[in-house]
């Protein structure tokens, strides 16, 4: 008696109570669909993440310079330096000062965020400009009163015809030179409610040095070492950590992802509960069945079955109930993600995918096997050792 | 052929404890039965013959004493060797036929085969040769429920058969059919002792038992006749 046989004796044992064999698998179905469906909502979810972190350009490092008192200092001139000093992880650099006070377009006196910004900041952000030009090398240099502003700006204060126009910031006429195109939804306080200044006249208007600047790194696997490098120079002119800060947007994310992957680790263990309990139901099940086939247990060990066969044989069929509900749980899991894919994107308007791994469903289909042969277990043993006399007399 | 018995049964003793009472279901038998012999044991329902087909049969184990089976004690072996000479020695045939419900006809006679290890095409091939030479040929694919009484008691006998063992042990295999059945099935036994097979019979009734050439009659466990079944 090989295991084929047994496997076959299996399939036709499950095959002739069907709607039993059904509730039995029922517990592992509901687990195996439910991991599925949650490890899948969990990678929709983080490449949701990572696309809306790219967006707002996952290449970018941030730094901050707090200071340490007047002895010792940064000027935009040393970072630039810094940049072309370290081609091979440092791309573009653009001081980021923000200023404040009040913009004036003719008698319409409105506040918006004031940036002070360098002739690669559009580009670093990957804004693009819809109408006029950016900013210049040559703005900067020579600090010239001209400025970039937001969708939101042209079109609530200029009816869209913005370049060329003028502006009053903190009391200094400006000249509108472009205006960027549409970044989020041109509303109030948001992205597109911005105007952009050359750093050198916003610092020398609100009369602070520069203190911030973002930066692009080469590659963003080199993310660690880039940082590293803008650290160190740092750390040389200020002998003191706390002094700046230094934030990689790819460790930023990579902080996130790993928060949100043990998230989804733990809702799965805890889906996972529901296969533990699918398999104590047909441990329960393959009990029942020991005692009502009792008497052909009897039969089978009269005419010379061992008992490894006869525990085989409850084993493997066991572990065949449980392997065809990890089956059915996988296409089910499989449906409801693309269900809930659907009514994801209709329901938020996102690109929310639902995308259930490969692993995921190699894993849930292993442990649904491994629990019916793990709860097939008892059973059999209590079938194996059934005395056939007994099981001869057994009505 | 050898001399020695096929059967023997030396001071064998099977004692059941309830409580504090000590039931002998067997009691000191010594008997032997050699090969090609028809032997009837035949006692009334607590003389020890069920207890005995047991232990012929491997199913059961003596408390005491020594069973030699082909010339080799069975007495102490362990379940899973108990099987296995189970499933080379002894055909079983039940009074209920304990055929498997589920399969059909030529399943049900090839399960011994196929805890033999006998290959699926050849043991195919014994079990439908055996089924046709019991007059069930056109029935292999039927389901034992399908049969009358004496058809499923045939493949039950057919099941017996098929692994060419050295004994055939039938328990009651009349008691759940009519007489003209029962006594079809007793001359299928008796044409089968003509070839040359070793048959102990079970039954409580005499009259069956005098189909047999040999009756051994139990009594409380104890053996009160031997002989030729024209005597007893």
């Amino acid at each position: 008696m090989n295991p084929l046989e047994s496997f076959e004796l299996a399939i036709k044992n499950i095959a002739a109570g069907k709607v039993r064999a059904f509730l039995t698998m029922l517990g592992i179905i509901i687990g195996v669909m439910a991991v599925i469906l949650i490890v899948g909502i969990g990678n929709g979810l983080s490449a949701y993440m990572v696309e809306q972190f790219q967006s707002m350009g996952t290449n970018t490092l941030n730094v901050n310079i707090f200071g340490r008192g007047s002895a010792r200092a940064v000027s935009p001139d040393d970072m630039y330096a810094l940049v072309d000093d370290n081609p091979d992880y440092l791309a573009l650099i653009s001081p980021t000062s923000s200023m404040s006070g009040d913009v004036k377009t003719g008698n319409e006196t409105y506040s918006t965020s004031i940036t002070g910004v360098g002739e690669d900041y559009f580009d670093i952000r990957q804004y693009s400009v819809n109408s006029g030009r950016g900013l210049y090398f040559v703005d900067i240099d020579k600090r010239s009163r001209v400025c970039v502003v937001g969708s939101y700006i042209a079109n609530e204060y200029y009816s869209g015809g913005a370049v060329g126009e003028r502006m009053r910031i903190a009391g200094t006429d400006f000249t509108i030179v472009g205006v960027l195109a549409e970044e989020a939804d041109s509303e109030e306080s948001g992205t597109d409610d911005a105007v952009y200044v050359p750093y050198s006249v916003a610092s020398r208007l609100s009369g602070a040095a520069v203190n911030s600047y973002v930066l692009t790194v080469v590659s963003e696997d080199e993310a660690a070492a880039s940082k590293k490098i803008v650290e160190n120079k740092l750390l040389d002119v200020f002998g003191n950590s706390n002094a700046y800060r230094v934030q990689s947007m790819t460790e930023l994310l990579d902080t996130m992802s790993q928060m949100l992957g043990i998230v989804i680790i733990v809702l799965a263990a805890i889906a996972g509960i529901s296969l533990v309990v699918g398999g104590v139901g047909i441990m329960n099940i393959m009990l029942v069945s020991v005692t009502e086939r009792t008497r052909e247990i009897g039969i089978r060990k009269a005419l010379g079955a061992k008992e490894r066969y006869i525990m085989s044989q409850f084993v493997i069929e066991a572990a065949v109930t449980s392997a065809i509900g990890g089956l059915l749980g996988i296409a089910a899991g499989y449906g409801l993600s693309t269900l809930a894919t659907r009514i994801l994107t209709d329901v938020t308007g996102e690109s929310l995918a639902v995308s259930p791994t490969s692993t995921a469903v190699l894993t849930a289909f292993g442990v649904s096997a491994a629990i019916g042969i793990l709860f097939g277990y008892l059973p059999a043993k209590k079938a194996a050792r059934l005395n056939p006399i007994d099981a001869l007399r057994y009505e | 052929m050898e001399n020695k018995p096929l059967i023997e049964f030396r001071s064998v003793s099977k004692y059941y404890y309830m409580g504090d009472n000590v039931v002998r279901a067997a009691d000191r038998i010594s008997l032997s039965v050699n090969r090609g012999e028809f032997v009837a044991i035949v006692g009334q329902s607590g003389s020890g013959k069920s207890t005995c087909m047991n232990i012929i049969g491997c199913l059961d184990t003596p408390t005491s004493g020594e069973y030699m089976l082909d010339g080799r004690n069975v007495g102490d072996l362990r379940k899973n060797k108990l099987a296995e000479i189970r499933n080379e020695m002894v055909g079983f045939i039940f009074q209920q036929y304990n055929l498997l419900p589920k399969a059909n006809l030529r399943e049900n006679v090839e399960i011994p085969l196929m805890y033999a290890g006998v290959p699926k095409g050849e043991r195919k091939r014994r079990a439908v040769e055996v089924l046709t030479s019991l007059g069930l040929g056109d029935k292999l694919k039927n389901k034992p429920n399908q049969l009358s009484g004496g058809q499923q008691q045939r493949v039950s006998i057919a099941r017996a058969l098929v692994s060419r063992p050295a004994l055939i042990l039938a328990d009651e295999p009349t008691g759940a059919l009519d007489s003209k059945t029962g006594r079809e099935v007793l001359s299928i036994l008796q044409g089968l002792h003509t070839q040359g097979h070793t048959i102990v019979l079970i039954t409580h009734d005499g009259s069956i038992a005098k189909k047999a050439q040999r009756v051994v009659r139990l009594e409380d466990g104890r053996v009160v006749y031997d002989g030729d079944s024209a005597l007893a």
